[in-house]
């Protein structure tokens, strides 16, 4: 397991590297000078400000000598200065992590709380009106925009119940319960695609291995229905399902971009649209990077958990 | 052709009703001129917020705009996206798998690593970058939206190809003297193209999707073009409370052609090769 888990971490280290090469070539490629860029969408004027610039963003020097900068200043957790806000991008960044990461976690647990159930009632309910309702209802989750669902949630709770999203964030010391209605409705639109993707997995998964012998054996031996399904079908037929779940995360991130802006949260997410419409290009270097990082860790988790629970992957 | 569309229709109904919503849509973007009833970018400060009605079917946005007549045109930007993207990502997805698999040598197998390292990363924030560092356009979002997808076509095909390169008949072909390129051409290609169609169907939706998040977002298609994404801009959510027509309609267009594609795509695979169901 030990040995299973040190590779994975050393391929983890390359494709993190390989990552920051790849995001800094592409941010290199701007067309035109990014200075011209930075230097106008930060609202200077002074033609001596630009020479300090190009010096400050180090653009006078050899590339090489950029990105081992760069890529040491970013270890070292110096995430730059954002040019819009005249600040260390980490000051404005670090208040929007918490913001994130709560609605990354609750849109996570309500597609897995609402994809896996549905899918193994799905499957055990194969070719009904129940599973054929239910197919409708994942495909249609991999289907809305999820920035329009949000939207349309907004409308919905404004015509029916006089609900306005608050347009400032709501701390949990401040409001708890008013701070979690702001989260649970950008976490159901955010969380809408990632638990119809998990509900699709969980059942085809599910109908794999409900055709196993051990199944059939498990019902001649008297099991109840339950017992079989929940104790032996379902453990394995979960493994595809962790997969999938791993790799959503990353999709996740995508949501939660336009989710954050719909409802107006201040995240993490919607920081990094801003910084790309300002074109803040150090602040966009170091956030996707960040997000680079994220989902490669998270991929290892899904990679460890995988390993601990089926014994065959970690052998391989 | 026409035995393999019939069996199709038996075996699909719902499959080959989404093959015939995707069909309408592209000849409704193909006949704009005839099928829209203004013109698009028509602006009328008399007109604006108006209702669904006989003048305007699907009412009018903060402009005056005609709503109707901009999803009729907003569906060219929407198709061209999608059906570009799938077959730019589609054919090169199919190169580079078809070189990782069946190529030997250094270069061969460096491709898989860069692979990965590009299907790890969400696919919004890569299109985010590329339209951040190219800078909004049309060709741009194509090239966003198409370069993520090639990791994912090359590793079916990658997959396929190697499988087969070990099969007797691939074995006997080069024993014959067959040329590598042959072997390609002749027994790999065609073995891979079931797979990369059903894909390649299936990443028409998901492009669409991109492609108005992008335009929600303000770095998808500039104006003055149309766009399904542009419609449901930032700006238009502040009057969504005033018309709510301005969002709901654009939406469900969206909403309705990614419905349909997917379901279209995932009848195709489950008729092409049933094994993949999900």
């Amino acid at each position: 397991m030990l040995r299973f888990l040190g590779r994975r971490l050393v391929l983890a280290a390359l494709t993190i590297a390989a990552m920051s090469v790849v995001i800094f070539v592409l941010l290199r490629v701007v067309p035109g000078n990014i200075v011209d860029l930075i230097f106008q969408s930060a609202g200077l004027v002074d033609p001596s400000e630009k020479q300090r610039l190009v010096h400050e963003l180090l653009l006078d020097r050899p590339i090489a000598f950029q990105y081992a900068q760069w890529a040491s200043a970013f270890v070292h957790g110096d995430l730059g200065k954002s040019y819009r806000y005249g600040l260390p991008a980490w000051q404005i960044i670090r208040p929007r992590i918490p913001i994130t990461v709560e609605l990354a976690i609750l849109a996570l647990t309500i597609s897995i709380a609402v994809g896996v159930p549905t899918g193994v009632v799905g499957a055990t309910r194969q070719n009904t009106w129940l599973d054929y309702g239910l197919r409708i209802f994942s495909l249609a989750g991999l289907s809305l925009p999820a920035f329009w669902l949000g939207m349309i949630i907004i409308l919905v709770l404004v015509r029916t119940l006089g609900w306005i999203p608050s347009m400032l964030y709501i701390a949990p010391t401040v409001d708890l319960r008013a701070h979690l209605l702001q989260f649970a409705f950008p976490a159901l639109s955010a969380g809408y695609r990632s638990a119809a993707l998990i509900n699709r997995i969980t059942r085809s998964s599910m109908l794999e291995v409900l055709r196993e012998d051990y199944v059939r054996t498990g019902r001649a031996k008297g099991l109840t229905s339950s017992a079989v399904v929940y104790r032996h079908a379902l453990k394995n037929a979960l493994l595809p399902v962790i997969t999938v779940i791993g790799t959503e995360f990353a999709f996740l991130i995508g949501g939660l971009i336009v989710t954050e802006t719909v409802f107006n949260l201040p995240g993490v997410a919607r920081f990094l649209v801003e910084a790309i419409l300002w074109r803040d290009y150090p602040v966009v270097q170091n956030l996707v990077m960040f997000i680079a990082i994220v989902v490669v860790l998270s991929n290892l988790a899904v990679d460890a958990l995988y390993a601990r629970l089926d014994p065959r992957v970690r052998y391989a | 052709m026409r035995a393999i569309a019939g069996r199709f229709l038996r075996r699909h109904p719902l499959g080959a009703v989404a093959g015939v919503i995707m069909g309408l849509v592209v000849l409704a973007a193909i006949a704009a001129t005839m099928v829209a009833t203004q013109d698009p970018t028509r602006t009328d400060a008399a007109q604006t917020f108006l209702p669904p009605g006989p003048r305007h079917w699907l009412g009018t946005d903060h402009l005056g705009r005609d709503i109707y007549s901009r999803i009729v045109y907003g569906a060219r930007v929407s198709l061209a996206v999608g059906l570009t993207t799938s077959a730019l990502g589609g054919i090169m997805g199919g190169v580079v798998g078809l070189v990782s698999g069946y190529g030997r040598g250094v270069a061969a197998a460096s491709i898989q690593p860069v692979l990965d390292i590009m299907q790890g990363f969400p696919l919004l924030v890569l299109a985010l970058v590329l339209t951040a560092a190219l800078g909004p356009s049309l060709p741009t979002v194509i090239v966003a939206i198409a370069v993520p997808f090639i990791p994912r076509v090359a590793r079916v095909v990658r997959a396929t190809t190697l499988a087969i390169r070990e099969t007797t008949y691939v074995e006997a072909a080069l024993a014959l003297g067959a040329s590598g390129l042959r072997v390609v051409v002749r027994h790999i290609v065609p073995n891979t193209l079931a797979s990369l169609i059903v894909l390649t169907t299936a990443q028409v939706g998901s492009a669409i999707l991109v492609e108005a998040a992008l335009s929600f977002l303000g770095l998808g298609v500039p104006e003055p073009y149309p766009s399904w994404g542009r419609m449901l801009s930032v700006s238009a959510a502040e009057f969504a409370q005033r018309a709510p027509w301005v969002v709901f309609f654009p939406g469900a267009a969206i909403s309705v052609v990614v419905f349909a594609s997917n379901l279209f795509g995932d009848s195709l695979r489950d008729f092409f090769d049933p094994r993949l169901r999900i």
